[in-house]
């Protein structure tokens, strides 16, 4: 996956969240592992509750209280966990930005959007007042905001949610992030916004040379858009590779149940759509083996005892935990799903 | 149009006046719903599709709301009809919305949550139960184990299926669903809209669908009408809009539909919407300040929805002909 002897700028091994609650210790992740290469985009995808916030705020260590993060993140070689959390929050504020999913929350409706959009550069780079201002004039430019030098005096109910959404882009790229985290930053607009505000993204992406995690429910979001995904499903990876690769030929059965269940463009009209039976896991009270045998329809005595382990098919990249993955799909001729760099 | 229509909607406004000021939430839309049909409503957010399914039902608020035009159904003109005959209506047309637990009171069991339309309409407690039990067993419940059972302890999938079942259990003729997927989860989101399927061939239930997400839309509905700014800027059966969509709105619409593609490789374009503002409509085409193919024309005079090749109607003065890229019927 990783042609270029490159260190990654992300990368999470036998990462495990816990979590206490009345009854008893949650898992909410479990031994997640993945890496992620510089000026690569990597997509994480699952339903809710399958911990896709979670890692993401685990990863920038803004998980609530009392959640125990164990084995190693590691940002750039420098591991996460072993850093005192104040030099932790200063290497995170400074090579990581994010925009979460919805703007109103994360920007302050007192506070002019040139002056939000500046804090963390005062922070982190130590930017004089002047530098911050015209930094920030220019990203507003830069994500597509009209007239940046008035709009640096607005606040925030004077823009739109697509407006907003791009206002928390500039403000993540303050500091010039080596990655940048969209956590669910499109599910609110509107299907043509979304498309605007995932190609500035990816734009972005591409001219700062710069890594990015795009997180989102809808599978369709990163389809095109990333290198790898990452499929969670009750705090597990379940499937993990080239996304041209995964969406083109899924191994593991989650992943294959949840493409079917979408109601795809090129069906005709009342077309039946396939459901999955049952529920996600309770955390509480997790199966032993597969988190998806319950409701797997070819699940054996096996998946219900026993964690399958993450294996690879014949593309080495492509892995998945599943005792009884799908049929190999044979490569179309033109190797066109083949990612190019 | 089919010919047996149960539902003519003519030339209906709806406008909102505050401060003074009056906003065109909805502006002159017809069209029709046919019995056991299902009309999908899409556009973004502010198009008015919300408010055209609350106009049907009369549950806009009353402050400040002007509704104008006619919503016949079965040519009882809904609009002028006095309150009590108004409430004698919902046991025929019924709503869901988006979020079911909001519309749920939080404190009462299951039962009886399904059975307040029952309630209001005066039938005995003897009739109320049956009808609690076949609706609740239309939607997958088995009413002796859900029974004393409280909102909070369904999820929300099956939450939506308690409201599809609330609105069931009048045994309605029509039911105005407002975007009842959006909060789903993809797994869950395919459940609800089976069951809808199934309740509707069943029962030969018409609907109007409302939603943002138009691959939702193409597999639910047999007719699909596309709002802007408050206007239908097209409408016609399900294949004629998606296979060959006559008016720029539509296109740029389904292009934005982020599909799971594995050759797909996105190139982003640097395209930026600026949304005219609903305060101060421009004259003419209200889309063309977004459209590719404006001309002197569209800004001096309103388009209005006229047959396009493809056999649909469309408001637009240069409306495509030819079938969209990439989009199979």
């Amino acid at each position: 996956m990783y042609s270029e002897a490159t260190r990654p700028i992300l990368s999470c091994a036998a990462m495990t969240c816990e979590m206490d609650s009345v009854s008893g210790p949650l898992q909410i992740l479990q031994d997640i592992n993945f890496t992620l290469a510089p000026r690569r985009a990597l997509g994480i995808v699952g339903e809710s509750g399958a911990g896709k916030s979670m890692l993401v705020k685990a990863i920038m260590g803004i998980a609530p209280k009392g959640l125990k993060t164990m084995g190693r993140i590691e940002l750039e070689g420098q591991d996460l966990l072993a850093l005192k959390p104040r030099d932790r929050a200063r290497l995170i504020g400074r090579k990581v930005g994010i925009v979460f999913q919805n703007p109103m929350t994360s920007l302050n409706p007192f506070v002019q959007i040139g002056r939000q959009i500046e804090e963390a550069g005062c922070i982190h780079m130590g930017l004089s007042k002047a530098e911050a201002r015209s930094r920030a004039i220019e990203l507003l430019s830069f994500v597509g905001l009209p007239d940046p030098e008035d709009c640096y005096d607005y606040y925030p109910h004077q823009f739109s949610g697509g407006m907003k959404q791009r206002i928390m882009i500039a403000a993540a790229l303050i500091c010039q992030p080596d990655l940048l985290i969209a956590d669910e930053a499109t599910t609110a607009l509107d299907v043509t916004v979304q498309k605007e505000v995932l190609d500035l993204l990816q734009t972005i992406q591409a001219e700062r040379q710069m890594s990015m995690i795009l997180v989102s429910h809808n599978l369709g979001v990163v389809a095109g858009r990333t290198d790898e995904i990452l499929v969670l499903y009750g705090g597990n990876v379940v499937e993990y590779g080239p996304t041209a690769e995964v969406f083109r030929n899924p191994r593991h059965r989650y992943t294959e149940a949840l493409l079917s269940a979408m109601p795809a463009m090129d069906q005709p009209a009342h077309t039946r759509l396939r459901t999955i039976p049952g529920q996600p896991p309770n955390l509480a009270n997790r199966p032993a083996g597969c988190p998806f045998a319950p409701r797997c329809p070819s699940a054996q005595a096996i998946c219900h005892e026993v964690m399958p382990p993450m294996s690879a098919g014949i593309h080495p990249d492509h892995r998945f935990a599943c005792h009884f993955p799908l049929a190999e799909l044979p490569r179309p001729a033109q190797q066109e799903v083949a990612h190019v760099q | 149009m089919s010919s047996d229509a149960i539902l003519e909607v003519q030339n209906l406004s709806v406008s909102f006046t505050r401060a003074g000021k009056e906003m065109k939430a909805v502006d002159d839309v017809s069209f029709t719903v046919g019995a056991g049909e299902t009309l999908g409503l899409v556009g973004e957010s502010g198009s008015g599709k919300t408010t055209i399914g609350r106009a049907l039902l009369r549950l806009l608020p009353s402050a400040n709301t002007t509704a104008k035009g006619s919503v016949r159904y079965k040519g009882q003109d809904l609009i002028t009809l006095p309150s009590e005959d108004m409430r004698r209506m919902r046991d025929r047309l019924q709503m869901i919305f988006q979020d079911p637990l909001s519309s749920f009171n939080p404190r009462r069991n299951v039962e009886d949550i399904v059975a307040e339309g029952l309630v209001i309409q005066g039938k005995p407690a003897s009739e109320r139960k049956t009808r609690v039990q076949s609706a609740l067993a239309d939607v997958g419940f088995d009413i002796d184990l859900v029974a004393g059972r409280k909102p909070h302890q369904f999820s929300g999938g099956q939450c939506q299926r308690i409201a599809i079942a609330r609105s069931l259990a009048v045994e309605p003729e029509l039911i105005v669903c407002d975007e009842p997927v959006a909060s789903l989860d993809v797994s869950v989101q395919a459940q609800v809209i089976n069951l809808l399927q199934d309740i509707r061939e069943n029962r030969n239930l018409a609907l109007i669908f409302i939603s943002h997400d138009l691959a939702v839309v193409k597999n639910v509905s047999d007719r699909v009408a596309v709002l802007y700014m408050g206007r239908i800027v097209e409408i016609g059966t399900g294949p004629q809009i998606y296979t060959r969509p006559a008016h720029p709105y539509t296109r740029t619409l389904l292009e934005a539909v982020p599909v799971v593609d594995a050759t797909r490789k996105i190139e982003p374009d640097g395209k930026r919407t600026v949304m005219p503002s609903r305060n101060r409509p421009q004259g003419g085409c209200a889309f063309r300040s977004r459209c590719p193919r404006a001309t002197d024309i569209c800004a001096q005079v309103v388009p209005t929805l006229q047959p396009a090749p493809g056999g649909q109607m469309v408001a637009c003065h240069h409306p495509h002909d030819e079938p969209a890229p990439g989009m199979a019927a």
